[in-house]
């Protein structure tokens, strides 16, 4: 995988190249191949011991050997955080609106909310698993906690940062302050939502990693935590692979929705002024 | 009809506790029904707060405000405002831009299910007045600045208000679109005759666009002079350079200077 070649005749045109379409498009897979490359060549020329940390080879050999596992944890992982990611979304929508349309509201519950997002949900999970016992609520509570929060903050500023002149404009149409937010909050929101879901979809798997770190027989984090506690390092590696190879997946989904979505937001620029 | 607008001895303080910035003082202003009355004076003098009083969007500290006989005491739904940024909604072509407020202003709003085809045809034939036509699906950024504005201006006439409101609305173009669009404003109240405030800094197209012209003090804002524009209608641009209106503008500007220096 190390097909980083100039084309033969780069000098006539060089920077044609670059701003190949196709060539913008392997380019992250050769980044992640560059770095594995590089990887491995450190790992075999400076003999570093597979403990400490193993090659990419013998990352991959021994995720292959236990791929079925790895699948079934990871499913496990993938549908905690889902569901965790799901409630954030609903209720991170719900309070994004009411703190951002109201500033008695904000006034009210932003202190309380941002007291709330600086404790560290690790410390959270062992309170989770005394109320819930070891399993897959912890996962998805925590997954919850850690991704409803960017969610509220971006759609509240979207709901909150209507023009003052809009909002003349409306009032004195009489619109109601549902109106308002119909019509102009929400649709001003959901660039903000739409950016906020992929920071919200990787932390939703950082939450539901601890939880089951600290507490779970499941699960990717519970996977790893048992893999490394049998110094069985290079499957340890392959969890930490397969998670991350999730949450690009769901950032790429986030991303495509967005962008399906608030086009408009992102095109603004590319027009006549 | 008389006195549509009689705004009288109108003072305004903003913040609650009485210490806020003095905006307007005993301003009083009258416009009659059917009328352009543009509003001039130095910057920062209260225009836009002028605007905000007949509206009822801010309540006057003293003095009241009588619009189409009756005391203001809560926003207008009769008025169309548009000001120097056009806000326009990014995510909704000029259309459904237009569109907007037949969607919330009663008594359009309960009829729009019904009669979406005639209200949509009445958007297209404002946007087409202002020059607009085949622009129709067109996004925001699609559109140049000047036709952005027309497109704020056709949404605040869209349902037929009695009290337009313009507050610099043509402030942030460039001299030529704004000419057009001075043109393009004449007609527009030429066919249908709303009463129009027009807070401008710019004399020239105070004298092209109004009947009549009022001057505010530097702030706390009152109205210390007022002049009729004797040109006859429709206007042509090259009447502007007239010494009729170039003594006019700078009649008005000594009214402007002198006033900036009464701080």
């Amino acid at each position: 995988m190390s097909e980083i070649t100039l084309p033969t005749a780069p000098r006539r045109r060089p920077r044609k190249f670059t701003r190949n379409k196709a060539f913008r498009r392997v380019l992250p897979w050769l980044v992640v191949a560059g770095i594995f490359l590089v990887w491995q060549l450190l790992v075999v020329g400076l003999r570093i011991e597979p403990f400490v940390l193993p090659s990419p080879t013998s990352i991959f050999a021994a995720g292959w050997q236990w791929h079925t596992i790895i699948l079934v944890n990871a499913w496990q992982t993938l549908m905690t955080t889902t569901i965790g990611f799901f409630f954030a979304i609903i209720i991170g929508v719900v309070l994004g609106v009411a703190i951002g349309s109201s500033s008695l509201i904000y006034d009210g519950f932003y202190p309380a909310l941002v007291g709330f997002n600086t404790i560290p949900k690790v410390a959270v999970v062992p309170i989770l698993i005394i109320w819930f016992g070891v399993g897959s609520v912890p996962a998805i509570i925590t997954a919850f906690l850690l991704a409803f929060f960017p969610i509220l903050v971006n759609v509240a500023t979207g709901i909150a940062t209507v023009e003052p002149e809009l909002q003349d404009v409306l009032r004195a149409l009489g619109a109601s302050k549902w109106q308002t937010i119909r019509k102009v909050g929400l649709p001003r929101a959901m660039p903000y939502f739409f950016a906020s879901l992929k920071v919200a979809i990787t932390v939703a798997f950082v939450g539901s990693i601890i939880a089951e770190t600290v507490g779970s027989n499941a699960g990717i984090g519970n996977f790893m935590l048992v893999a490394s506690s049998r110094f069985e390092v290079p499957l340890a590696f392959a969890g930490l692979l397969v998670t991350g190879a999730m949450g690009i997946a769901m950032y790429a989904i986030a991303g495509a929705i967005e962008s399906r979505m608030t086009g408009w937001a992102t095109r603004s620029g590319g027009g006549a002024t | 009809m008389k006195n549509f607008v009689d705004m009288h001895e109108v003072s305004l303080r903003y913040g609650e506790d009485g210490d806020g910035t003095l905006a307007l003082q005993n301003a009083s202003v009258k416009v009659d029904s059917g009328e352009f009355v543009a509003v001039v004076g130095p910057s920062g003098c209260g225009k836009s707060t002028l605007m905000k009083v007949i509206t009822g969007l801010w309540p006057p500290t003293a003095g009241g405000v009588i619009v189409n006989g009756k005391e203001v005491d809560k926003p207008l739904s009769i008025t169309g405002m548009a000001f120097q940024n056009p806000t326009l909604l990014p995510w909704r072509t000029a259309l459904d831009n237009v569109m907007l407020p037949l969607e919330i202003a009663e008594p359009h709003a309960s009829q729009l299910r019904r009669n979406r085809t005639m209200f949509e045809t009445k958007a297209r034939d404002l946007l087409a007045l202002v020059g607009l036509k085949g622009f129709e699906n067109k996004f925001p950024w699609e559109l140049s600045g000047g036709m952005q504005q027309r497109t704020s201006i056709c949404r605040a006439l869209i349902h037929d208000p009695s009290l337009l409101m313009l507050d610099e609305p043509f402030g942030a173009l460039d001299m030529f679109t704004r000419e057009e669009l001075w043109l393009a404003m004449q007609e527009l109240w030429m066919a249908r005759r709303p009463t129009v405030i027009l807070v401008t800094h710019d004399l020239r197209e105070a004298v092209f666009l109004a009947d009549r012209i009022l001057v505010m003090s530097n702030r706390p804002g009152r109205i210390v002079a007022e002049r009729t524009v004797e040109l006859p209608r429709p206007r042509q641009l090259s009447m502007t350079y007239e010494s009729y209106s170039v003594g006019l503008v700078q009649e008005l500007r000594d009214h402007i200077s002198a006033a900036r220096e009464n701080v």
